[in-house]
């Protein structure tokens, strides 16, 4: 038994211990935090199976941004938790989640312990045409290059979200601000950490986005960090949350996957199709498409967390 | 050259362990909230920083040893803004109370 086996059976036990603590835990607050602390174990186990990439993911968007969404709900569903936690779904409604869980479980048990082979691959293919891009990290050459159409509808999605978190404000506040809840007003402490942290954090951020390139990174993860940094001077009250009716405000919002879509249209008139890069432009290309992105991303990511309008429009 | 600096190193990390272990012992053990945080920090200030040090000695160029250090101290600045938050707040549920 080897000192490598011993750490990833702890691991997983832990992983294991923190998911049933999350699923058992009371007021929705403590599972939040069970789950947070579940996706950075989540995390280190993705360091394990040596894909960074996935595990800087898991850390930026599983626990980071999906942890302050939830953070940010919880605090809105706090005056009617006690009510709520009184409805317990019926029998039939346990007995039918356990049986589903279970089934889940006992077929991905399967696939993993019955030996078929090897499994099917498409890494050494997509490991070829790597040079012909000039992008090192074959992640990136595939949410950008080989796959980007899944990347672009993704981007959309992340819009539509957006749209429909603001579709929840109320008529006289639409084209207001958003309001950041804190349970304790802002101390000098936190003032501090939002003046010390944000530079260090910029530059993280945009070096996360270039090092996606030829390293484990990218835009999304670049894009969270940066969206943290933001939502931390807010927080702090150094800035105020922005009025979603602006233009400019908007355009950022869009500028990503618009220029996703140009370069894609762009694609039926140079090279072959929707999406393919015209040969020797595809690294430029997937640079200027990514920056755009990351602003983007961080925006949409930003107001994801502060909600909907709750303040009126200033006239 | 390189046993000694092996050693210095499985001596450092050890050390920042046991200071994990004891933060860790604190924070389950301790009665009130205020001395829980009070274990916690013992555990991220110098349990972290002596893991950093044990792991300084074994890194390679200096750019490695810059990132160690930048994260000895943005987790230094995150625990002692977020210590000092949890504690205002504690202290004031106690004064509602």
């Amino acid at each position: 038994m080897t000192a490598a086996l011993v750490l990833d059976a702890g691991l997983a036990l832990l992983v294991l211990v923190m998911a049933v603590w999350t699923v058992a835990a009371g007021p929705a607050f403590s599972a939040v935090v069970g789950f947070v602390t579940f996706g950075l174990l989540l995390s280190l186990v993705w360091v394990r199976l040596a894909a960074v990439d996935v595990a800087l993911t898991e850390a930026a968007i599983g626990s980071g941004v999906t942890g302050a969404l939830l953070i940010a709900a919880s605090a809105r569903l706090r005056p009617t938790e006690s009510r709520t936690a009184a409805e317990r779904p019926g029998p039939v409604l346990h007995v039918a989640a356990g049986a589903l869980a279970v089934l889940v479980s006992a077929g991905l048990a399967a696939l993993v312990l019955l030996p078929a082979g090897s499994a099917p691959t498409l890494a050494p293919a997509a490991a070829v045409h790597l040079p012909e891009l000039d992008v090192g990290n074959a992640v990136t050459a595939v949410l950008l290059a080989y796959r980007s159409l899944d990347t672009l509808l993704e981007k959309v999605v992340l819009l539509l979200a957006l749209v429909g978190v603001w579709s929840l404000a109320p008529d006289r506040f639409w084209g207001g601000a958003p309001v950041l809840r804190t349970d304790t007003p802002p101390g000098r402490e936190l003032t501090l950490l939002a003046r010390l942290l944000p530079p260090v954090g910029i530059v993280v951020g945009i070096y996360i986005l270039w090092v996606g390139a030829k390293a484990p990174g990218g835009a999304f993860q670049g894009a969270a960090i940066l969206a943290a940094m933001w939502l931390l001077v807010m927080i702090a009250g150094l800035r105020a949350t922005p009025e979603i009716g602006r233009r400019r405000l908007r355009l950022v919002l869009v500028a990503g996957p618009a220029v996703f879509l140009v370069v894609g249209f762009a694609g039926f008139a140079l090279p072959n199709g929707f999406l393919s890069y015209p040969e020797g432009f595809a690294k430029p290309l997937i640079i200027v498409i990514e920056v755009v992105l990351t602003l983007s991303i961080a925006a949409i990511l930003g107001l994801l967390v502060a909600g909907p309008p709750e303040r009126e429009k200033r006239p | 050259m390189r046993t000694l600096l092996d050693i210095a190193t499985v001596i450092a990390v050890s050390a920042g362990a046991v200071f994990f272990l004891a933060g860790t012992v604190g924070l389950l053990r301790f009665p009130d909230s205020l001395s829980r945080l009070h274990a916690l920090t013992k555990a991220d200030n110098l349990g972290l920083g002596l893991i950093v040090l044990g792991l300084l000695l074994q890194a390679d160029g200096s750019l490695a040893v810059l990132k160690l250090v930048a994260v000895w101290l943005l987790a230094q600045l995150a625990g002692a803004t977020v210590t000092q938050m949890v504690a205002r707040a504690v202290r004031r549920a106690g004064q509602q109370a």
